[in-house]
């Protein structure tokens, strides 16, 4: 039986409905200070006329109410999220312990480095973690996000090749590459160019040749690609666009397919990003926080942004940079809370963990391309990585059925969507990256849901162009919401 | 330790199906690739874990929070028990972006109530769900206001934190955009640098409200000298601040951004963080980041969905926006149940306890001989004193007497030598406050 809403049905109220003045979730000491009028301690003029109008519930009412919105979303600790590119993998809960003690969580930024060494030690051993894992020599853990990283490095690369006396205007990047490469791209003032993949999926040796010249800064390369597939030629891409004296950046939105198998320094990358709320397990927090550290070879190091740890005979410390760093692209040290966790992931799983990361991560994903085959069309149907993608293609063909219904659907029987209508170059693309943390048995129940799907696309068409039918609302009304925006009550 | 449920069963069952005989076999990586060889330290079980992170955590010297007297751009404030804990839920925490708006009706909806307090607290028409901090946040605003005005100047208060002046430059060194720096004049910006430069040219005057040195700038005469020129107004904020202070809305901002860090969110030593972004109505389709929209479902009933998202990067590409994806959600959230944990009167009595006990340990301290303040314009909970040793002299003897105190100005600005910038909230108690006053007379006296 499926569930039936009543139309103009709220699912829950919003706080400014909750209120009522007078009540309290919390309160403060009362002060020991004799009270004062705010006017005798800051001009009149300066005195807001009218207190910001923020609802007042008790905390029993506050606590409903945000409770009440959990239980509205899914999450990867309640339902297989198989969010391709995302990798959404369980978040240890260990992490969250660790990083509210207080020695971390209480740490005042500007607090001198004698009270900060137990922090700085472990941003010290993190940075060179990463840079072993990544085959780089210098690491940056500033960046809060994976696209804040690429920026980063795209600004050290421009500052390279502006120290070496002749400025590049062009970055080079694949039409299946993620949107924020050209997005941070565009932002570091370059000229965009977009390579076409081969037919097989992967970076053409020969379209890279014909648009990378002596003006490229830099060729930006997800590796796995987003389809799920090593970029075979990858030496001779970095050795290409080397020997035409331009960078080669890899987006390591995907480094959890190699996690102690190959490292991006080996394979002749010059700078990488890694997504630490992806390969690193820091949970996404519905967008966020996560981190972007970025590693770079030898001759990059110079432009690192500001400040980086070192150690010394007194310990550790933060350390100005040199002349020609690129400065400074936050405040203060990072996303150190989200590096904390990165840094006990790391410690609890050591060589061997990392290796069975990136090997059951590849395994389930074979698993489950192998239990859709015959049912989905999979593109580029090889040995995948982490992820693979399957298309609508032949339904919409047939049924008209989209990918996004498929997505829909799948929401019905429990499970989140894959990635969809991504990458750009596969048609009504299903980008399903299952994680190494999902069992067997979780695999082959969302196999059989895409199959039922499969059939329902055909008995009954409309039940999918219309799904979700089990949720706590039905199919939105995007359009409506862009056309008169409401963002506030 | 480590989190692949995987047997050797499952293994054996999966490769058998699949066709392959080891999971190497599926690894399609060319022979010419390298094979890592990791040297990474043995693993450990979550005893050992807990015990190692609990010795580096306790290699970090805790202060006291009401011996703690720095600012300086990441403050503290008592976090209502229920912030940590909603922030924590699983359901939120391990959830992704919100793509699917059917099965993520809980981020949606507490992020659009996010924006809605924001929106409150700011004066302004129409807020985002977040930028990485307040540094990252001025950038933003700034990249807007140059789309925006189609111009190439952009004037920032040196009152502007040093640290969120860098960034900006960091994020324009490399165009054709120059970023002129107003000085200040006893503290606050020079209006006289800005009448005379703020012209045809200038995209934005950027401004902080209080400013790096705890001072209330003038913003009204700010905002006519911008505004005569068709600039923007941009203002970053410290948004504790707002439960007292006139709201930038109310004084013509057309940007406001900050650090969302004091609304209940920890010190961390600097992150994550939460950059604030709330701009007028007419800017909404310049916005950069996630905004979260009301809309109907199928059926009539209200739902929330991800929206305007053809200013972002997965659509727009090169012409987006931002680059902004990944983002502070998390933070966002914990803001918004600390904003309601409050409610109007306690929020304004949060702002009013800072404002006072602020002044308060201004009063005390500068009764000590040869401490002063520094500029003696109006403050809201942080203030910069003028000291009769050299102030980081004077930290190294108060964190012997197991106090933190406050930021030595020279660090920002060499001209500063003596100028010593110390911040009190609502955790601070008279009796610390006069214990702290206490400490700095004794450590001053030896010259």
């Amino acid at each position: 039986m499926e569930k039936k809403h009543s139309p103009g049905r709220i699912l829950e109220p919003l706080l400014k409905d909750l209120g009522q003045d007078g009540r309290r979730a919390f309160q403060l000491p009362k002060t020991d200070l004799p009270a004062v009028a705010p006017e005798t301690q800051i001009p009149s003029d300066w005195v807001r006329s009218k207190p910001a109008a923020l609802p007042e519930l008790s905390e029993r009412d506050l606590v409903k109410h945000f409770m009440r919105l959990a239980h509205l979303n899914f999450s990867v600790e309640t339902n297989f999220y198989p969010l391709g590119s995302c990798t959404m993998k369980y978040n240890p809960r260990v992490h969250e312990e660790i990083a509210g003690l207080s020695g971390f969580a209480q740490l005042h930024p500007y607090a001198p480095d004698s009270l900060s060494q137990g922090t700085l030690q472990l941003l010290f051993e993190l940075e060179r973690m990463l840079a072993e894992v990544l085959g780089m020599d210098a690491v940056t853990l500033q960046p809060a996000a994976g696209a804040h990283g690429e920026f980063t490095a795209l600004l050290m690369a421009r500052a390279y090749h502006e120290a070496q006396g002749r400025p590049r205007k062009k970055v080079v990047v694949t039409d299946s590459s993620h949107g924020t490469n050209p997005a941070s791209a565009a932002l570091c003032g370059f000229d965009v160019v977009e390579v076409k993949s081969n037919a097989r999926g992967r970076v053409s040796l020969e379209s890279l040749a014909s648009v990378v010249d002596h003006d490229t800064a830099v060729f930006m390369m997800t590796n796995p690609n987003t389809l799920g597939l090593f970029e075979e030629e990858v030496m001779k891409v970095t050795q290409l666009v080397h020997d035409k004296g331009g960078l080669v950046y890899m987006d390591g939105a995907n480094m959890n397919a190699l996690l102690g198998q190959v490292r991006p320094g080996d394979m002749g990358f010059d700078m990488v990003h890694v997504n630490i709320h992806k390969t690193f397990s820091i949970p996404h927090g519905s967008g966020g926080p996560g981190g972007g550290p970025v590693g770079v070879k030898a001759h990059l190091k110079p432009f690192l942004p500001a400040p980086m740890v070192a150690s010394g005979s007194a310990g550790y410390r933060l350390e100005s940079p040199g002349p020609q760093s690129i400065g400074r692209v936050r405040s203060f040290f990072g996303n150190v809370g989200a590096l904390v966790r990165a840094y006990a992931y790391i410690r609890s799983l050591g060589t061997d963990g990392l290796k069975q990361v990136s090997e059951g991560a590849i395994l389930n994903a074979n698993y489950l391309k192998e239990l859709l085959r015959g049912i989905y069309p999979i593109a580029v149907d090889e040995s995948c990585m982490h992820e693979f993608i399957a298309s609508a293609k032949e339904m919409k063909a047939s049924q008209g059925i989209k990918a996004m219904d498929i997505a829909k659907r799948l929401l019905d029987y429990g499970f989140y969507a894959p990635t969809i209508c991504f990458p750009l170059i596969v048609e009504e693309a299903l980008m399903i990256e299952p994680s190494e943390t999902e069992s067997r048995q979780t695999l082959e129940s969302f196999a059989d849901a895409l199959a039922k799907i499969k059939h329902e696309s055909e008995e009954t068409p409309e039940r999918l162009r219309t799904a979700p039918h089990r949720m706590p609302v039905s199919r939105l009304d995007e359009v409506q919401a862009a056309r008169e925006p409401n963002l506030r009550w | 330790m480590d989190y692949v449920p995987i047997t050797d069963h499952d293994r054996e069952v999966m490769l058998e199906k699949i066709g392959v005989s080891s999971v190497q076999n599926l690894l399609n990586i060319p022979r010419d690739v390298p094979r890592a060889r990791l040297q990474l330290p043995p693993p450990l079980s979550e005893p050992e874990l807990l015990d190692l992170c609990r010795q580096i955590a306790l290699s970090n010297r805790s202060i006291d929070p009401k011996r703690s007297f720095l600012g300086a751009g990441a403050y503290s404030h008592y976090a209502p028990s229920i912030v940590r804990y909603i922030a924590s839920r699983g359901e939120f925490l391990t959830a992704y972006t919100p793509y699917q708006p059917e099965a993520s009706q809980g981020t949606l909806q507490a992020m659009y109530e996010f924006q809605s307090l924001l929106c409150e607290l700011t004066g302004m028409d129409v807020a985002n769900c977040s930028l990485y901090d307040g540094a990252t946040a001025v950038a933003e605003a700034c990249l807007v206001a140059l789309r925006e005005t189609d111009r190439k100047k952009l004037i920032l208060s040196s009152g502007l934190h040093p640290e969120y002046r860098q960034t900006v430059r960091t994020y324009f060194q490399h165009s054709d955009i120059e970023v002129i720096e107003a000085p200040l004049q006893s503290g606050t910006t020079d209006l006289d640098f800005l009448n005379s430069s703020v012209n045809s040219e200038v995209a934005a005057v950027v401004v902080q409200v209080p400013n790096a040195l705890g001072l209330l700038e003038p913003v009204d005469a700010i905002e006519k000298t911008t505004h005569a020129k068709g600039a923007l107004f941009i203002t970053s904020v410290n948004p504790v601040s707002l439960g007292i202070l006139k709201p930038p809305g109310e004084y013509g901002a057309d940007i406001v951004v900050g650090e969302g860090q004091p609304l209940g969110i920890d010190a961390a030593y600097g992150g994550p963080y939460l950059g604030l972004f709330a701009c007028r109505q007419t800017l909404v389709r310049k916005m950069p980041g996630r905004v979260v929209g009301m809309t109907r479902d199928a059926h009539g009933r209200r739902g929330f969905v991800l929206t305007l998202q053809t200013r972002e990067q997965h659509i727009r590409r090169a012409k987006a926006t931002s680059n902004i994806c990944t983002n502070e959600a998390m933070m966002a959230l914990a803001a918004a149940v600390y904003m309601a944990s409050h409610g109007q009167q306690g929020f304004r009595e949060l702002a009013e306890q800072n404002l006072r006990k602020a002044h308060y340990a201004c009063e005390q301290l500068s009764k000590i001989p040869g401490v002063s303040p520094m500029f003696g314009k109006p403050f809201f909970n942080e203030f910069a004193l003028e000291v009769p040793i050299d102030p980081e002299t004077l930290n190294r003897r108060l964190e012997a007497k197991g106090f933190l105190g406050g930021l030595p100005l020279a660090r920002w600005d060499a001209q500063w030598k003596r100028g010593w910038l110390v911040c009190a909230t609502e955790v601070q108690t008279k009796e610390s406050i006069d214990a702290f006053a206490q400490a700095v007379a004794e450590s001053c006296k030896d010259r």
